[in-house]
């Protein structure tokens, strides 16, 4: 049993890393890959959320930072998509001559792989830190999150002249490697990479959840107060968490802006940031599994229900917040491990019941389970 | 002076917007620690309230259909109310003391109202109805016979999923029939046409021009305000509301019924969203994706009013409003036309609306730095905010 | 321990929610193919019916599906001497630009169409622009918009600014310049397409010698337009000339924000650019009387064809509903790609297609159009004032249909520059004329 559980993961990886290609035409093959980099921010929001009890909604933010910086450098560095004078095209649409100032460093590759992480990190630190310096924290620290987002999405796309406003920036039509970034192949090696930084990422938060780090989390998170009382200074566990889980989506929003071939400021919309939260409470938060699981089910969900009945979708994610947040706090993963399961099929006499003493009510644990 | 005056006049009428639509949110918040993020689809409701109300009035046509607007304010507060009372009742209260699970959930009825105001058609009203009755009397009749069973609560699930599916064929049968099948409303906006009285200008003073709308909507914000007053202050159960915004372990030992308070309390504040709503469609468009514009303003206010504090909200409506028009519009230009080239390029930056929100966000989060729990905090014993 | 009833009821709500839902959309299509066509041809319908821009692009799908019903009732598309019936696929893209690239991808790769005609942004439009380049397929275009751009993979079958916006503001100085001065104030909402078109009529205003006062943009759905209605009175005491860019939810605040101001459209003449027949309605024609816009076709265009156009669509979608131009223009993509393909004798050969396109002509409820080698079509420019009926009474009408011009002349950075995808040259789509 412990061996094949310690088999489960390599298992699935081989599965993501080479039977899906082969039997996925591009098309379903590239919606993968996107969802798996929507997986890391998954991960970020449980770090956040399930073990530090920061309900986020900005993630959007840092997500769209990465995206960002990784269209600025393949913009500048293909030929096709410049101008007259060396600059991306779409600044003629406007009249900008001259390159903005802080799109000069994004000319570096090696640059753009470090800024990727570092520039959402770092804003992610700096607003945390302002934030929690005051306390400030439940719904109160959701509802600035979210102004936050907005303030950035109306900056995002008001600049015209600096970033290319509402259109956004496209990046299938640029070049990596001297590949067109939307051509199959490359799309093949996008989708490798992100298989591969995905449990690196889950690792990551692994070594942050565990040992004294982790326990500290967990305590702010169930009671920050006696945390302090205590002597703890919580300020810089939850700035150092929050600036993590910055970075780690911005890694996850790069990725996915290479495999989507655009990103723009509806990356910053209030709905999709709110979405990445649910995709972590379907999985079961507080688990790291379970993000993983819950951002791949609901966005493959989501692909399907809206190609068949688009006009249904708005329901069924509503429905599916309301369901999870009343009936299944734990998610999908937290109802497995708690023997969620179980207890169904001991419910209908399949499985033996759970043994327990004194002898519970016949009924008491399946009741226990639904609410 | 005068330009500077009249934008003054613009800010308080935007401030009176966002105390409207605030309000409500902010005693909901202040009583229950709760934020409802479908506050903004409430209001999105009070607007269609209006709708329907103004469609009504419109055959009567003449001096009639001219009053339809108050009524339609009162039968908005009536129907959000209700609404809001039943969504406590179901909703809000399984998650009594989860107030970020409170965020999610209620962001899920948020949704759920934007796609049923853009597709609810009579076969579909027909449809959930039906779903309805057949699931309570198939859940009734199920107690009755296995109510002991350890996979009850399962199989009351599955009768509910039974019932919606039986739901689903029945307003798939009934749109075959073409009148039934319309949309109400659809997912278009829709036109809700001022009555001629609140058109137009209401005159001058001073050179400054006082558009009727803006002054209605200041003079109703200030009506409902000392309404509210009146109400907290004066009335048994706005005692009992202060009661329990103040300690509501001890209200309860003292015999106040919490759940009765927080019942009304949610449903007051879904019937300010709803007037709030009533009053937006003279300014701006009715659709279903109304609220959302709203909302993040709304939170804004909240956070520097603090919570649950009346003064908070109207202060800090007010301010913001003044903030988003006095820097929206470039007027600190005219008024100060001497300002050093560098804080002009500053101004300049900000002088669009879309900045002065970038502006009105960046002077939050530095108030946040001198004053964390807003402006009014809470005055209590209690530790956690 | 008993469950407690509400919650249950949730839960219960929240299945029937997602099954009645099920149930409503689940209808609707179904056709009759009576077995006298030969095969079928799948095309893809690409618009936001959910999100913002759901309240707009919703009515073009409905006019794409008449089109399409239209043209299998007089027996399909004839290609090669077999009929085919069109079967459209609909997809969402939920007024979010990925969604669109996306979708986009999934209707060429998996649904395998022929054409897919979608889109109502810009912004949507160039985030499904690098997908079709790549699978090197075709979209139709069908709404006005800034121009500069001219993509092999695309038509359009919008008005470019000179087709709309140029000769608007022609007759504006035309007919307002002498008495209220060559002065304009500009309000947009905060995207591509208010941003290059105010460019371009700033140079326009330059080269008719007169001068934008003003600029200002609004965030997309943001409904507070106080601070613009400051700085337009400050800008003209006396009245002057609005033109104004704003696109969807903002028009509605502001027209009824002016008009509580006192704006009053005999002294401050408003040019439109996105209010058609259908915003007007959802703004109420009491607040948009007396104000003027610019477009290729009117609902109130009084020929045979408009008239029939409109009353076809009435009849299928109900009395009360309107047409306008993007509904026309949605409506004649269908039929200049059914003419292509029947044309080239293909549907799977694209570049075919494409070659064949060019030169095609329709005859569009506003008259006949024709596709250019630029991939853009001819359009009728008409000039219409809003009327309280809701209707527009025609100005002036260009009568024949004006040649579009995608790479602007009164733009600098584009100034002779043109396009021909008849020519054989790897810089078809923008190279300087005569050379």
């Amino acid at each position: 049993m412990k061996l094949v559980q310690r088999l489960v993961p390599w298992i699935l990886l081989a599965i993501a890393l080479f039977i899906l290609p082969a039997i996925l035409d591009d098309f379903r093959l590239n919606l993968f890959g996107r969802y798996f980099a929507l997986a890391i921010t998954a991960l970020a929001i449980d770090l956040i959320w399930g073990y530090t009890g920061l309900l986020s909604l900005g993630q959007g933010i840092f997500f769209s930072l990465g995206g960002y910086a990784v269209a600025m450098n393949l913009m500048l560095n293909t030929k096709s998509e410049a101008g007259g004078n060396g600059i991306p095209k779409f600044f003629e649409n406007y009249g900008v001559e001259q390159l903005p100032f802080f799109w000069q460093p994004f000319w570096s590759p090696t640059f753009t792989l470090i800024a990727l992480w570092l520039i959402p990190a770092i804003v992610a630190g700096l607003v945390g830190y302002l934030i929690f310096r005051n306390r400030i924290k439940g719904v109160y620290f959701s509802i600035i999150t979210q102004a936050a987002l907005m303030v950035f999405y109306h900056f995002f796309n008001g600049q015209q002249k600096l970033i290319n406003g509402t259109n956004g920036l496209k990046t299938s039509t640029t070049e990596l490697f001297g590949m067109l970034v939307g051509s199959p192949d490359m799309q093949l090696w996008l989708y490798r990479l992100t298989v591969v930084l995905l449990p690196v990422a889950y690792l990551i938060c692994r070594y942050f959840t565990s040992g004294r780090f982790g326990d500290a989390l967990i305590a702010i998170r169930d009671d920050e107060q006696r945390l302090r009382f205590t002597g703890f200074n919580p300020v810089p566990f939850k700035t150092i968490v929050f600036l993590v889980a910055g970075a780690l989506c911005g890694v996850s929003g790069a990725l996915y802006t290479v495999q989507t071939g655009i990103v723009s400021p509806q990356f910053m919309s209030i709905s999709n940031s709110i979405e990445m939260v649910i995709w972590v409470a379907v999985g079961g938060r507080g688990t790291l599994v379970g993000p993983i699981i819950g951002a791949t089910l609901v966005n493959y969900l989501r692909s399907l229900v809206s190609e068949a009945l688009p006009e249904l979708w708005l329901f069924v994610q509503g429905a599916l917040f309301i369901f999870v947040v009343v009936l299944m706090p734990d998610g999908i993963y937290g109802w497995f491990k708690n023997g969620g399961f179980r207890t169904l099929l001991a419910a209908f006499g399949i499985a033996p019941k759970a043994r327990t003493y004194p002898k519970l009510d016949e009924n008491a644990t399946a009741l226990e389970e639904l609410s | 002076m005068e330009l500077f005056f009249s934008q003054i006049l613009d800010g308080l009428s935007i401030g009176s917007v966002l105390l409207l639509a605030a309000t409500g949110l902010s005693i909901v918040f202040g009583l229950m620690g709760v934020i409802n993020l479908a506050h903004g689809e409430l209001m999105m409701l009070g607007a269609y309230v209006t709708f329907v109300v103004q469609s009504l009035f419109k055959p009567m046509g003449g001096v009639i259909f001219e009053l339809y607007f108050p009524v339609a304010l009162v039968l908005s507060f009536i129907v959000t109310a209700l609404v809001g009372v039943l969504l406590e009742r179901t909703l809000i209260r399984q998650l009594y003391g989860r107030p970020l699970e409170t965020l999610l959930a209620t962001w899920g009825v948020s949704l759920i109202l934007i796609q049923l105001v853009r597709s609810i058609s009579s076969a579909m009203l027909m449809g959930i109805l039906i779903a309805v009755a057949l699931g309570f009397l198939g859940t009734r009749l199920l107690r009755l016979k296995i109510g002991d069973k350890p996979f009850f609560p399962y199989l009351y699930g599955v009768t509910w999923a039974i019932a919606g599916v039986i739901g689903l064929v029945s307003v798939n049968a009934l749109s075959a029939i073409r009148p039934l099948a319309s949309a109400w409303f659809g997912p278009r906006n829709i036109d809700v046409t001022a009555p001629k009285w609140l058109q137009g200008s209401w005159g001058k003073i001073g050179g400054i021009e006082l558009p009727g709308i803006r002054i209605f909507i200041i003079l109703l914000s200030i009506v409902l305000l000392l309404a509210m007053v009146w109400f907290l202050t004066k009335s048994a159960w706005g005692l009992r509301i202060r009661a329990v915004t103040q300690n509501r372990q001890m209200s309860n030992c003292l015999g106040i019924p919490t759940d009765r308070v927080d019942s009304i309390t949610f449903g007051i504040g879904s019937g300010l969203a709803g007037v709030a709503g009533c009053a937006i469609t003279l300014l701006g468009s009715v659709g279903p994706n109304l609220g959302a514009a709203y909302i993040v303003s709304c939170f804004m206010v909240i956070v520097l009013g603090g919570v649950g504090n009346l003064l908070g909200t109207i202060l800090a409506s007010l301010i913001l409003g003044i903030i988003q028009s006095v820097v929206g519009s470039g007027s600190l230009l005219i008024v100060f036309p001497n300002l050093p080239p560098a804080a002009k390029g500053v101004v300049e930056f900000f002088a669009t609306t879309s900045m002065s929100l970038v502006l009105v966000f960046i002077f939050i989060i530095a108030f946040l730095q001198f004053r964390p729990n807003g402006m009014f905090p809470q005055k209590g014993r209690s530790v956690e905010a | 321990m008993v469950l407690n009833f509400p919650r249950r009821l949730v839960a219960g709500l929240a299945a029937t929610a997602v099954g009645v839902s099920l149930a409503s959309c689940g209808g609707g299509g179904g056709g009759e193919s009576g077995g006298k066509f030969d095969g079928e041809v799948k095309v893809g319908i690409l618009h936001s019916l959910s999100g913002t821009m759901a309240i707009s692009e919703t009515t073009l799908k409905e006019v794409e599906e008449m089109a399409i019903k239209e043209i299998n009732e007089a027996g399909g598309v004839k290609v090669g001497g077999k009929s085919y019936k069109i079967v459209a696929v609909s997809e969402d893209g939920a007024s979010d630009w990925p969604t669109f690239a996306e979708k986009a991808q999934k209707l060429i790769d998996s649904d395998k169409v022929a054409v897919v005609f979608g889109g109502w942004t810009s912004a949507s439009r160039k985030a499904m622009l690098p997908v079709f380049e790549a699978k090197n397929h075709i979209l139709f275009y069908p709404i006005q918009y800034e121009g500069q751009e001219c993509s092999r993979n695309i038509f359009y079958t919008g008005a470019v600014p000179n087709q709309q916006a140029e000769p608007a503001v022609d007759w504006l100085m035309k007919t307002f310049g002498d008495k209220l001065g060559k002065k304009v104030y500009l309000v947009g909402s905060d995207y591509v397409y208010p941003r290059t078109a105010n460019t371009i009529i700033k140079e326009q205003m330059k080269a008719l010698g007169g001068e934008t006062v003003g600029e200002d943009y609004i965030p997309l759905g943001n409904t507070e337009v106080a601070p613009i209605i400051a700085k337009i009175k400050k800008a003209f005491p006396d009245g002057g000339i609005i033109i104004n860019t704003l696109n969807g939810d903002s028009n509605v605040a502001l027209f009824k924000q002016f008009k509580a101001a006192g704006i009053d459209p005999a002294k401050y003449p408003i040019m439109s650019f996105s209010i058609a027949e259908e915003e007007i309605r959802q703004i109420g024609p009491e607040y948009t009387t007396g104000t003027y816009a610019a477009w290729n076709f009117f609902m109130s265009l009084d020929t045979p064809a408009s008239k029939k156009f409109t009353a076809d669509f009435q009849s299928m979608y109900g009395k009360d509903r309107v047409t306008g131009d993007p509904a026309e223009s949605a409506y004649n993509m269908v039929y200049l790609w059914k003419n292509a393909v029947e044309k080239a004798g293909t549907f799977e050969d694209l570049d075919k297609v494409r070659k064949d396109m060019i030169g095609i002509t329709f005859a569009a409820p506003q008259g006949e159009i024709k596709m250019f080698p630029n991939h853009h079509t001819s359009e009728r420019v008409l000039i219409g004032e809003a009327e309280a009926t809701g209707q527009f009474k025609i100005l002036e009408d260009s009568k024949k249909a004006i040649p579009p011009i995608p790479w602007n002349q009164f733009v600098p950075d584009t100034k002779g520059y043109t396009c021909d995808w008849t020519l054989n040259r790897p810089d078809a789509g923008k190279f300087k004329m005569g050379t």
